[in-house]
């Protein structure tokens, strides 16, 4: 810090900030507020441009320091200088009050001089002989030296004439002398002898006042003037002292104050002196006042400009503060001064200097934090730039996983078509009912498989945001059939009981996407059968609205009663934090909307807590050894709360290690009754449709001690259009059927109540057929053991038909019309369906074939003349543009994509242009109508044919104007569905 | 030999076809296809399908004797083997076509001098396969019976 210190006493301006302190201040102020304001600017448009500009950050900062450091100079020297005025004011004041009193007690003691002039012109002159001699005197001027403080001694000398010296002498008895010599005065024109005299001065009684130089002149001068004359100060004679000598002229008679010289001169009488000493004079003075110490004064006579005379104080050069002040000693031929200075140097300005410092060590402090948060963002920035290097690294490598994927999803979705296509030919085969299950089970299976494979090409769209949901309208119970039909198997081999309950307020149609619900559902439930050992799985749909009404479903939830008698967990909790529950008004505001909330509820190992936050992120799961003893991706519950985010609803679940968990979700799906518009109807196997009228109006009952269970049981019965009692016992069963008011179907025995006491259920048997009511009803056991579920099995002593669960319509109706012995044999096979619309679809119709290879032409041509249609072909996209000119007679065509010369979608892209040509041109009146067989818009249906079926070939089929594509090989189904699309 | 001998012996023989997979389901497919109004379906198309091959395997064989070679078209004559061979069933060659494409990819000789080596074998044992299968089926007719399903 010393060099900042003896820098800043250096400086050359401190002396020129003095009186625009005030300006420079608000200038800082300005400078600092601009400042900070441009630092705020910079550090915005740092972040927004992220191109750093390192160096102008350093330049700001080096001007930022700079800058500070010359401000703190500056206020040190503003600081320092106000201290150094007011020193000088200090000491101007002191000065003057010193030099105003000198002056008042000199005008004191001259003041009596004068009047002891007049005395002396009253009493001497004035009385005849004279009242004063030298005695009389010396004792009345001893008496008033008090008066006097300022002089030593007075005397009083008489103007004597040459004339008049001898008798002069004779009269006083001494003769005159000379000053300095006292030899006997020469002979003058006049003299002034001394006759009075103060003792302290009586030596110079009888000396001529005019025969000393400087004396003589001060005679002179006083009775010119008239006024008190000062002599320049000399060593008085006895005290070797400074001292000045005052005159007084005395005049014989009154002179009026505008006299002339010469007259005053004619006038006098004598001349009164006094004797000053100074030295003494201004010690006394300095005596009385304070601070004595802290000044040094100096007293000069200055009548001569250039040799001014020390009267007082020591020479003592100092070239500090010096203050002047002017002294009026009365003598108008004479000037003296008084010049004060400080006696020490002046003490260092602490004030500014910690000041100034302190101001500098801010201003540092702030560099410092600029340069650091600088220094820190540029680091930031660093960073960020290496991450998001990073991240198009990460993005790259999904990028080339997904890639990888959906080439082996690609690769395997050929030889699974292959397996859907001998599954689809296998139902067109004649089968009972128990092997068109298990085709259809397998064949959904196999699907399930196929839609897995576009889960995981899923995953890569819901990444990218690129899903969007279909509105279709669909039967959700169907939908859940199917979900329950594809897990029986499974659930079946492990022993587990699969339920589905659907709450009767749920509407029949909904509108929604029902591929995705079904994936979601299938998620859920797949994950559940996979951890489920024993015990259920139960899948429950509600509306919102019933949930949060009724108490009905919270009471069932008490551990005991369950579907299979195994605790679960609470699937209240599940639903805790789902915002639709937390609203006032849950009921979406659209009165069409339908708000579901499903429930997937199992007995499985549960998910343990510390695993619980991360259950929805993709590719994780419990712990890596799970999907080695489990399978499966670990992707499908992150897809399924994308899905249900989708679909306006929530997922939110509940686990308890050991006991299960029940997974929650809600989604909204439109009402398809209050919707007036269009919606194309999906296809589905609607078996419960087919079936359900032949059991219409007929009255079952349900014998089973477990609510929920005989709940589930009902709600299946139900839908066949039977009417369904529950009972819990033996007894109460048989006096509902005894009671005889309308006749008892069916009685459907849980299996665990059979197997509980087999003595009363024969005994229960043997009493039905006692029953004389026409028919006895027929017996069948619910039964969840796959061994039993083959047909009718003998239990004890009688023949029983065994209804297998899952419960679902399909089965349900097929094992009743079994039991029954009803209708099984005039129902339409599912399967033909396909095959014989497809026949009914295309007979008939004109289609054309475009492919390069001959063979693949040759077998498509075949199949679909199989199916009675019109066939023609074209190996070239040329020839198809030619044939499709319009007018012809083509219905269709299916064109190949990859061929030589001209591909699919190009051929695709001039047909539909030449389609378009010649439709503007009839619309505009050029050509006639008649002339193209009276169609006025030309839009031949164009299908893609493709061994490839993956996303990006499908949208660029419709990008190039193609109706849709089909699977080479053909594949029943599918090409109905594309078919029917065109041909109603 | 008694017809149903000769039966037998076709069924057989067929099997053998599928079990070592010389033949995929897709040739059953192509059998479906064939009915009354279109007695000779199959013959008729395995028969262009041999036409189609040999012209493509001559074609092949000549590009690549070349000293340049253009593998774009070959790869498009490859993918049409691909896909013939696909329609009929002939899944061996079809897998090799496959590999050939690959190395079109690749643009690698070697790589398609063997691929066309195998091919042409695959494709010369599919043909006598599939000529001997006819000529059975030809010979049951002969003596008045009817093919097994």
């Amino acid at each position: 810090m010393n060099w900042f210190i003896n820098g800043e006493f250096k400086d050359p301006k401190a002396g020129l900030l003095g009186d625009s302190g005030d300006k420079m201040w608000f200038k800082c102020w300005d400078e600092i507020s601009n400042l900070s304001f441009k630092i705020h600017h910079q550090y915005y448009q740092f972040i927004g441009s992220k191109k750093v500009c390192k160096s102008w950050w350093r330049k700001l900062l080096f001007s930022w320091i700079i800058g500070w450091t010359l401000a703190s100079v500056s206020i040190f020297c503003y600081m320092s200088s106000l201290a150094t005025e007011k020193r000088k004011e200090t000491l101007s004041s002191m000065c003057d009050e010193r030099a105003r009193m000198l002056q008042d007690q000199f005008n004191v003691s001259m003041n009596h001089i004068q009047a002891m002039s007049i005395l002396i012109s009253t009493f001497h002159h004035g009385k005849t002989p004279s009242a004063i001699d030298q005695e009389t005197f010396a004792r009345y001027t001893e008496q008033t030296a008090f008066e006097r403080p300022l002089t030593s001694g007075v005397a009083y000398a008489v103007r004597v004439l040459h004339s008049e010296r001898e008798q002069f002498e004779r009269q006083q008895g001494w003769t005159i002398k000379r000053m300095y010599t006292l030899e006997p005065s020469r002979i003058q024109e006049e003299y002034a002898p001394v006759i009075f005299a103060q003792d302290i001065v009586s030596h110079v009684v009888s000396l001529d006042m005019l025969s000393g130089k400087e004396d003589r002149e001060n005679v002179l001068i006083a009775r010119r003037s008239g006024k008190g004359v000062l002599t320049a100060p000399f060593r008085l004679l006895k005290t070797n002292r400074l001292g000045v000598i005052l005159t007084f002229a005395v005049y014989k008679r009154d002179l009026p104050s505008n006299a002339t010289p010469n007259e005053r001169i004619q006038a006098t009488d004598g001349y009164l002196g006094g004797v000053f000493d100074i030295e003494s004079l201004v010690e006394k003075l300095l005596h009385q006042l304070s601070s004595k110490q802290t000044i040094l004064v100096n007293v000069f006579d200055t009548s001569n400009q250039s040799y001014p005379i020390s009267m007082y104080g020591s020479n003592a050069s100092n070239d500090g503060l010096e203050h002047v002040s002017h002294l009026n000693f009365g003598d108008p031929f004479r000037k003296h001064e008084m010049r004060c200075r400080f006696k020490q140097k002046p003490p260092w300005p602490w004030v500014a200097i910690t000041t100034s410092i302190f101001i500098l060590v801010i201003a540092l402090l702030v560099g410092h934090i600029f340069h650091a948060t600088v220094n820190r963002i540029a680091k930031v920035e660093d960073d960020c730039h290496k991450m998001m290097e990073l991240k198009k690294q990460a993005e790259a490598a999904d990028i080339a996983k997904s890639q990888f994927l959906a080439t082996v999803s690609h690769e395997i979705r050929t030889p699974m078509n292959g397996v859907l296509g001998m599954l689809d030919m296998l139902m067109d085969t004649n089968l009972d009912v128990t092997q068109l299950d298990y085709v259809r089970t397998a064949q959904a299976s196999g699907k399930a498989l196929v839609a897995l494979i576009n889960e995981v090409l899923d995953q890569a769209k819901i990444e990218s945001g690129k899903l969007e949901l279909e509105e279709v309208q669909f039967d959700l119970r169907a939908v859940l059939d199917d979900v329950l039909s594809l897990f029986s198997g499974k659930s079946q081999d492990k022993g587990v009981e699969l339920a589905v309950y659907i709450s009767d307020r749920v509407p029949e149609m909904l509108i929604g996407d029902p591929g995705r619900f079904r994936q979601i559902i299938t998620n859920l439930m797949g994950n559940s059968i996979k951890f489920t050992e024993k015990g259920h799985i139960l899948v429950t749909v509600h509306l919102v609205e019933e949930v949060i009404d009724s108490i009905e479903v919270e009471t069932e939830a008490s551990s005991k009663n369950t579907l299979s008698g195994f605790p679960v967990a609470d699937r209240r909790q599940s639903w805790k934090g789902f915002r639709t529950f937390g609203q006032e008004e849950p009921v979406h505001p659209f009165s069409d909307s339908i708000n579901l909330i499903v429930s997937v509820e199992d007995t499985g190992l549960g998910i343990p807590s510390e695993a619980q936050p991360r259950v929805f992120t993709p590719f994780m799961q419990v712990d890596p050894s799970i999907s080695r003893t489990h399978g499966g991706t670990g992707i499908g519950l992150s897809i399924s709360k994308c899905l249900v985010g989708l679909m306006n609803g929530e997922i939110g679940f509940v686990s308890i290690p050991k006991i299960g968990s029940t997974f929650t979700f809600t989604a909204v799906f439109a009402s398809c009754s209050s919707s007036s518009k269009e919606y194309k109807s999906q296809q589905i196997n609607s078996q419960s449709n087919t079936v359900s009228s032949e059991f219409h109006g007929m009255r079952a009952l349900v014998m089973d001690p477990r609510p929920v269970r005989a709940k589930v049981s009902r709600y299946h019965i139900q839908r066949l259009g039977i009417h369904v009692e529950v009972i819990s016992d033996w007894k109460q069963g048989l006096s509902i059927i005894n009671k005889g008011d309308s006749a008892i179907h069916m009685v459907l025995i849980e299996q665990e109540v059979w197997d509980r006491d087999l003595n009363c259920s024969d005994l229960f048997i043997n009493k039905l057929e006692k029953i004389g009511h026409g028919t006895p009803p027929k017996v069948l056991l619910l039964s969840n053991s796959v061994n039993s579920s083959s047909g009718n099995v003998t239990t004890g002593a009688c023949d029983l038909s065994i209804v297998s669960k899952p419960l679902r319509a399909s089965m349900l109706a097929a094992s009743l019309q079994r039991a029954m012995g009803i209708g099984s044999k005039g129902n339409p096979r599912n399967g033909e369906l396909p095959s014989m619309s497809l026949r009914n679809l295309l007979l008939g119709r004109k289609i054309l074939i475009v492919d390069d290879n001959n063979v693949n032409l040759k077998v498509a041509a075949g199949a679909l003349k199989k199916y009675g249609a019109d066939v023609v072909s074209a190996t070239r996209g040329s020839e198809a543009i030619d044939l499709l000119t319009p007018p012809h007679q083509f219905d269709a065509c299916f064109m190949d994509i990859q061929m030589p010369e001209m591909d699919g979608f190009e051929a695709t892209r001039r047909i539909r242009d030449m389609e378009h040509n010649i439709n503007n041109r009839i619309q505009f009146g050029e050509l006639s109508v008649d002339a193209y067989n009276n169609v006025s818009n030309w839009h031949v249906p164009i299908l893609a044919m493709t061994a490839d079926v993956i996303q990006a070939t499908h949208e660029q089929c419709q990008r190039c104007g193609m109706d849709g594509y089909v699977s080479k090989p053909f594949e029943a189904e599918q090409l109905y569905r594309e078919v029917l699309r065109f041909f109603q | 030999m008694g017809l149903v001998q000769l039966q037998r012996q076709l069924v057989d023989y067929r099997t053998s076809l599928y079990d070592e997979g010389f033949l995929d389901e897709q040739f059953t497919q192509l059998q479906e296809l064939q009915d009354e109004n279109n007695p000779d379906f199959v013959v008729e198309v395995v028969s262009l399908f041999f036409e189609d091959s040999e012209r493509l395997l001559n074609e092949l064989s000549k590009a690549l004797e070349q000293q340049i070679i253009d593998f774009k078209r070959m790869d498009a004559r490859v993918h049409q083997l691909k896909g013939s061979s696909s329609s009929i069933g002939a899944q061996r060659v079809r897998q090799l076509c496959i590999v050939f494409r690959n190395y079109c990819e690749a643009q690698n000789r070697e790589g398609c001098q063997k691929c066309l080596q195998q091919v042409k074998h695959e494709y010369s044992i599919v043909k006598t396969k599939l000529e001997s299968m006819f000529q059975l089926e030809q010979q049951i007719l002969n003596a008045g019976g009817s093919i097994p399903v």
